[in-house]
């Protein structure tokens, strides 16, 4: 038990250095999908005794990071036959050397902060703001629609493990309300971004550039 | 009765996904807005659900009031609006304006820090698809990166209210209501609680369009209809206001005031400097209106930073900057429809072409400018005194000046689209009709009534509301 939760969070922080790491879209989206089902595994772990609506809510959010998510995306790079290398802003080496960083970083700064005694030494808050980082990196530096996409879902696995701190305490409705509001949010983007691949027949976000002062 | 008035409008967006008739929807919309407008004006404060967790206090009752006078406005607007746009369908827009109502009446009323989130969330999303009307490339470019800048905003606010959830956890009484927060804010976490302030701040701030994250709104702000303009610089940020006033309530109640204090007198300030530098030489009318969004948006937490007397003023020009900028927003919508431009370069003369929306526009900018007898002028020299009585001579000092600059900025361009004679070339037929000018009338009389003679149970409500936010039961 003492063993298992922060050997499954050391596996998502290494999952971030490879979502970074990817050089082509198609195992960018493995590995957050990767990264999305360990994260539900993580949860299992770390209650102590898995409830009814644990185990429900860990159902749903696997079966909608893990898979559901992850084959739209897949669909849409089908679709639009686009080369598929990442073409990042930020090379890809710097990117992750900046996340090496500011998991260093994150490990400090969680090292100030109190937490309760049966928290200690489990690696939550490292990994959930590693993890956030990580998201934030792809979501800034990224130039394809997809691969923000894929951020803003590894921001929500960064804020899903941190939230598995105050599963007992937050409500069910509260829980499902922040799931319903990612899955909206997915499939609102996807709209743009089947208007944005209509429009210019690309999904590079560089042509995303006519507004500016 | 409080659940009535946010599944009301989620009803009417329920009706207009079926109905068929493109006619029959705007309507439905000035119907729905009129009934919620009702339905406001009956709740009382301390009104609440069984379980707490929708209730109305003073500082949610004002967000709401306003909201629902301005989303009523801009829905008799609608009518007109989409009249002219009758090429094309607005089931979806519709759907989604009302949608955003009821997540922004939910905002207003929830008092759990994660529901409020949620209906933030769903308030975001419903707009986005409000930016993108037009259907072209450039509002495209807008709603994505209005999705993309806000999911970042809305993330780090999420994480922000677990922090605070965590605070509370350690204390012992892990709730996340905000009743449960404040009475126990003594024993609340001290390094969680500043952690998730900043959070939340940079988050909702985001949502405000507070520099540095304001990038969104320009775009959004140039390429949404002027109605969605309104309801967006009046509604959405006005929610996201009051997220910041209560979790400002919550860190000050857990000894972190001061801390908070100084990061809200320093973004106040580096927005409005922002705005200052992009507004001069605008050349874009309805970009020049989201850099003075932004601009206001830093009064509003400024005043919340500097505290004392200028805590009312803030309070005052939540209402005086939502009502003027139905007037900017709505005029600049007719000007562009006139012209089929929003350059400067092409459109000269409105007050020529449109002489109501011409001079309207005029006077909105005179009176979110700080010009006597409007509004602005009473809250912002009302923030301006709590400065100095605060003894935030620096601030007062940079906020006078910011003032200054804006206005020459602002100036510039609005005469530009104001003054000399309109080209026969760039006109479009559209002309000035009542339903597109009569919601600016409406608040234009809000405005001056603001400047001049605040009704006495308005300034009582208000400064109730004030005490609230510093700290009084």
């Amino acid at each position: 038990m003492t063993q298992t939760v922060p050997t499954i969070l050391i596996l998502s922080v290494i999952m971030n250095f490879l979502v970074l790491g990817s050089s082509n879209l198609k195992s960018l989206i493995r590995n957050v999908a990767i990264q999305g089902l360990l994260m539900s595994v993580f949860s299992l772990a770390f209650a102590h005794t898995p409830s009814f609506r644990l185990v429900l809510l860990v159902l749903a959010s696997a079966t909608i990071k893990g898979f559901l998510i992850p084959s739209t995306l897949f669909r849409a790079l089908r679709e639009v036959h686009i080369r598929h290398e990442a073409e990042p802003y930020l090379g890809l080496v710097p990117s992750v050397l900046l996340c090496a960083v500011g998991t260093g970083l994150a490990l400090l700064f969680a090292g100030n902060l109190p937490l309760a005694s049966e928290h200690r030494g489990l690696l939550v808050v490292p990994t959930a703001l590693s993890t956030f980082l990580t998201g934030f990196l792809l979501l800034t530096t990224r130039r394809k629609a997809i691969s923000q996409v894929v951020g803003y879902l590894t921001l929500e696995n960064g804020i899903f493990v941190f939230a598995q701190l105050l599963h007992e305490s937050m409500p069910f409705l509260v829980e499902v309300g922040v799931l319903l509001d990612l899955v909206v949010g997915i499939f609102v983007m996807g709209i743009v971004m089947n208007h944005i691949q209509r429009e210019f027949s690309s999904l590079d976000t560089e042509r995303l550039s006519e507004l500016r002062d | 009765m409080l659940l009535l008035i946010v599944i009301l409008p989620l009803v009417a967006a329920l009706i207009a996904f079926v109905l068929p008739s493109d006619r029959l929807r705007p309507p439905l919309i000035a119907v729905t807005a009129l009934l919620h407008l009702a339905l406001t004006f009956q709740l009382k404060v301390g009104e609440t659900t069984p379980d707490g967790w929708l209730a109305v206090d003073s500082l949610g009752y004002l967000i709401l009031g306003v909201l629902s006078i301005l989303f009523t406005l801009c829905s008799i607007y609608g009518i007109g609006y989409l009249r002219v746009r009758s090429d094309r369908p607005n089931r979806i827009f519709t759907v989604c304006m009302l949608t955003f109502l009821s997540m922004t009446t939910g905002v207003t009323l929830a008092q759990h820090l994660a529901l409020l989130w949620v209906a933030m969330e769903g308030a975001t999303l419903s707009t986005a698809m409000l930016i993108y009307f037009n259907r072209n490339a450039r509002s495209l470019e807008a709603a994505w990166k209005y999705l993309m800048i806000g999911s970042v905003g809305i993330a780090l606010a999420l994480l922000g209210s677990l922090f605070i959830g965590y605070a509370a956890f350690l204390s012992g009484n892990a709730s996340l209501l905000f009743h449960d927060l404040l009475s126990h804010s003594a024993a609340l976490s001290r390094p969680w609680v500043r952690a998730g302030f900043v959070l939340l701040l940079v988050g909702y701030g985001t949502k405000m369009g507070l520099a540095p994250l304001h990038t969104w709104k320009p775009d959004a702000y140039g390429e949404a209809p002027g109605l969605i303009g309104a309801l967006l610089a009046g509604g959405m940020t006005n929610c996201a206001f009051l997220a910041l006033m209560r979790i400002f309530r919550i860190t000050s109640a857990a000894g972190e005031a001061a801390f908070a204090r100084e990061l809200l007198v320093f973004i106040g300030l580096l927005s409005m400097a922002v705005a200052a530098v992009f507004m001069a030489g605008q050349r874009d009318f309805k970009r020049m209106l989201a850099y003075s969004s932004v601009e206001h948006m830093g009064i509003l937490v400024l005043g919340i930073g500097v505290g004392g007397l200028a805590v009312l003023g803030t309070l005052l020009h939540v209402i005086n900057n939502a009502f003027t900028k139905i007037i900017l927003f709505l005029s600049a919508g007719n000007i562009h429809r006139a012209y089929g431009s929003k350059r400067v370069e092409q459109v000269s003369g409105a007050i020529r072409r449109l002489p109501i929306s011409g001079a309207l526009f005029l006077t909105g900018f005179l009176a979110i400018t700080g010009s006597p007898p409007f509004g602005p002028f009473i809250s912002e020299f009302t923030i301006l005194n709590g400065a100095m009585e605060t003894g935030h001579y620096v601030s007062a000092t940079l906020f006078l000046l910011f003032l200054i600059v804006i206005f020459i900025g602002m100036g510039a361009t609005v005469l530009a689209v104001v003054q000399g004679t309109p080209s026969e070339s760039s006109d479009t037929g559209f002309r000035d009709s009542f339903w597109k000018t009569a919601p600016m009338f409406a608040s234009l009389a809000l405005v001056l009534m603001m400047g001049i003679w605040i009704p006495g149970p308005l300034y009582a409500f208000l400064e109730q509301a004030a005490r609230t936010l510093q700290g009084a039961p």
